[in-house]
């Protein structure tokens, strides 16, 4: 696996006047000027990739990102739309918007790509992008701001585009369109009277740039409920895009900051900021907020009610308690022959063997594992670690991800779980394992019917601790 | 030209599963039916209007949020596609709508003299948002009489339920004087959900009505509270209990049309007609029909 990172990772004002009308007042200049500045520090670090979580562009089912590899339109902003219109044409990573999308799933979010002709990108994303990347040379991924998500789900939104960066190897920049106070004069004004909307919003604004400053990114997360309660206007997004920030670079305060620019923008605190990952040596502060893995519904919204939309699948990711990791030997390409059924839903196999093969109505499933595709990361954690130094691991979240690979594979085979005749199951450990790994089967393949045999055996390939062999009957 | 009048008031909601789930010509995503209730209400409040005639429709709808002042279509047309941020999978509209730009100029002057910070949108870009397109269509599918559209001020956010209040009702009240001395007959609507907590998943099928319910009992009781003083002709009531309703039920009164609309009204004594009643990914929204007709003597 290759090492990718964030490189670098800006803050940036989300107000069209930046792009549209620079020279009607000094502020928005020195603003306009530091985004050129941004977007040359850009170039310079050879980035191959932006990514822009933007609070101009709320959404309600879940995290939505954009994978329209060119959306094109002209954008006219809601309030400021005398100042002009921003046609757009962008060039969108639309591999790594999916690869995002799937890892979301991983860790237990909800999430969507967009990919419509005309979907109306949000006003931040437009600045951002016209502005830090004029000529469209480095792809970009846009993802929305969840109205309904905590810092929990937002954190763990960052982790799993971590995991994308990570796995594709990518020099990645991090970038929040955004406001800081987001007071708005509620009058027109003329250009020459801008100012920061009240002391106390400037006063707070400028607490909040000494830290990030200080590359103290970790503490301005955690500030973020009282920054919001202090100096934001309730819109529909809260202060939530520092949480975001902050988990992309690994909750950090030891990070180099540089404000490049901060000014008013019709009254709202808009600041042009870059952030290092270089540590400072100044020392890392305590973390002392929850460092979520996986997200697990706390939003709370709907009080059981969702849990009935979710299929069995998003379930058994759910009852995973201890943390998603990944470790393995090297991946293959599922092998094709005559009759061999393959999907990219399933885990890669580890050698050289098709997902299932077809012989008449029969279907044979190569061992299937839990690994999960995409990531390879093992629900229920690894069995041990890199050393084979013994993990403690969650047998019955590693069997249920058995059943959705298995049904994963039936189904694309064109097959159901209930044509599943029989399974030869393989722990690594009996005496520790069978009663949780028996009690899943009761509620998943057991309700079916299959003739079933449990070996226990010495090892597996990847560090996991259960395998099924299965074949189906497809007739009737 | 003789006094204007308004023909009728109307409450009507615009998520845009409404329209996806009729499957109208002009949008792409397509359905197997779903949301009958509210769709069926509709149908029946444009029959109870199809015997009156009116010039324009004016139109609030929360979706053209503005946070400086409030703004007006100003341009006779607009064309375009509207493809909803938020259910990109279930809306995709192309629209052709033209505006009573005299009309909306008048409300705007009006709105000026009375204080009120205001601005005719002329950006020819401008992409119309996707809650008055639904409601525009669902309101009128034939997209048959200009509208008058107005911006919603964000003044909930940036101050409190009861500051927006006094905004709308002001902006209500000149909106009746524009409307009367236009000389014109106008359907007055605002486009909103009652209470509005949402799912914040989706079912596979969108439309499967199995998984469509209110988000909760306590949304329920301030829906069905709202709508009794709206059969009753408490539309005062309704204002005193904004705050609380708006605040508990999350309510998308919040962007100040419901208000606005009692106010242009001039806060009817008499009751609305409740047309349907029904849920959309657990928001409450009802279709209602003030029949000033029935109560307002044309001067005219
Ligand atoms: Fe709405």
């Amino acid at each position: 696996m290759t090492s990718g990172e964030v490189v670098a990772s800006f803050v940036v004002p989300v107000h069209p006047h930046t792009v549209l009308a620079p020279d009607q007042n000094p502020g928005w200049r020195r603003l306009r000027d530091a985004f050129n500045d941004a977007a040359q520090t850009i170039r310079d670090l050879d980035a191959d990739l932006l990514i822009i979580y933007s609070t101009t562009w709320p959404s309600i089912i879940g995290h939505q990102i954009q994978a329209d590899p060119n959306p094109e339109w002209v954008m006219v902003d809601h309030d400021f739309h005398d100042l002009g219109s921003i046609p757009y044409s962008f060039n969108i990573d639309a591999d790594f918007a999916h690869a995002w999308n799937e890892a979301n799933e991983q860790r237990g979010l909800q999430s969507r790509c967009v990919n419509y002709k005309g979907f109306p990108i949000d006003v931040g994303s437009v600045v951002a992008l016209t502005l830090l990347n004029p000529d469209n040379s480095i792809p970009a991924v846009i993802v929305s701001s969840n109205m309904y998500a905590n810092r929990s789900e937002t954190t763990v939104l960052a982790k799993s585009c971590l995991d994308v960066i990570k796995t594709q190897g990518r020099r990645a920049v991090a970038i929040t369109a955004m406001s800081l106070s987001n007071r708005m004069f509620t009058d027109f004004i003329k250009p020459e009277e801008d100012k920061i909307h009240s002391l106390k919003d400037d006063e707070w604004n400028r607490k909040i740039l000494e830290f990030l400053e200080q590359g103290r990114l970790e503490d301005v997360g955690q500030l973020s409920r009282t920054i919001h309660r202090q100096i934001r206007v309730q819109k529909v997004v809260a202060f939530k895009p520092m949480w975001w920030l902050s988990a992309m670079n690994g909750n950090r305060n030891d990070l180099t900051g540089r404000i490049l620019a901060y000014e008013a923008i019709h009254g709202a605190g808009g600041a042009v900021v870059h952030i290092d990952p270089t540590s400072t040596g100044i020392g890392d502060k305590e973390y002392d907020e929850d460092d979520v893995e996986f997200f697990h519904g706390e939003r709370g919204v709907l009080e059981g009610s969702d849990e009935a939309e979710i299929d069995q699948s998003r379930e058994a990711e759910r009852t995973d308690e201890t943390s998603v990791s990944e470790s393995g030997p090297a991946l293959w390409d599922p092998t094709e022959a005559e009759g061999s059924v393959n999907t990219d839903a399933a885990p890669k196999p580890v050698g050289a063997y098709p997902h299932a093969r077809k012989v008449g109505d029969m279907l044979f499933l190569s061992g299937v594992g839990p690994r999960q595709p995409g990531t390879n990361a093992i629900p229920g954690g690894p069995i041990h670690d890199e050393n084979g130094e013994p993990l403690d691991y969650d047998i019955k979240a590693q069997t249920h991800a058995v059943v959705n690979n298995v049904r994963r594979i039936v189904e694309e085979a064109g097959a159901t779980m209930d044509q599943v005749v029989d399974v030869t199951t393989f722990l690594v450990d009996m005496k520790r394992d069978f009663a949780g790994y028996n009690e899943v089967w009761a509620e998943t393949l057991g309700t079916v019917g299959p003739t079933r045999t449990t070996l226990a055996i010495d090892a597996l390939p990847t560090p996991i601790a259960v395998e099924m062999k299965v074949i189906v009957h497809m007739g009737e | 030209m003789g006094k204007g009048q308004i023909v009728a008031g109307c409450l009507a909601p615009h998520p845009p599963h409404l329209v996806y789930a009729e499957n109208p010509p002009q949008n792409e995503p397509v359905a197997e039916g779903g949301w009958e209730q509210l769709r069926w209400g509709y149908e029946r409040l444009r029959a109870s209007l199809s015997e009156h005639d009116y010039d324009a429709i004016v139109l609030l709808s929360p979706h053209w949020q503005t946070y400086v002042g409030t703004h007006f279509l100003g341009l006779p047309n607009f064309e375009g596609l509207s493809v909803d941020p938020i259910f990109p999978n279930l809306f995709r509209y192309h629209y052709d709508m033209n505006v009573d730009v005299e009309l909306a100029q008048a409300i705007h002057d009006e709105a000026a003299k009375a204080g009120l910070p205001v601005k005719m949108m002329e950006n020819p870009d401008f992409r119309v948002d996707y809650g008055t397109i639904t409601t525009g269509h669902l309101f009128n599918p034939d997209w048959d009489k200009p509208l008058v559209v107005i911006s919603s001020n964000r003044s909930t956010a940036y101050y409190s339920v009861e500051v927006m209040q006094e905004i709308m009702i002001e902006l209500g009240k000149v909106t009746r004087k524009a409307i009367e001395a236009s000389g014109k007959r106008v359907v007055v609507l605002a486009s909103n959900s009652l209470s509005h907590r949402h799912f914040t998943t989706e079912s596979e099928v969108p439309e499967d009505m199995s998984k469509e319910h209110i988000t909760s009992h306590a949304m329920h009781l301030w829906d069905m509270r709202m709508i009794e003083y709206m059969r009753t002709g408490q539309a005062q009531r309704i204002l005193d209990e904004m705050p609380e309703f708006t605040e508990q039920a999350i309510a998308e009164s919040d962007g100040g049309g419901l208000s606005w609309l009692l106010s242009t009204l001039d806060v009817p004594d008499y009751p609305g007609i409740l047309h349907g009643y029904g849920t959309i990914i657990g928001t409450g929204n009802a279709v209602v029909e003030w029949p000033c007709y029935a109560h307002e003597v044309n001067e005219g």
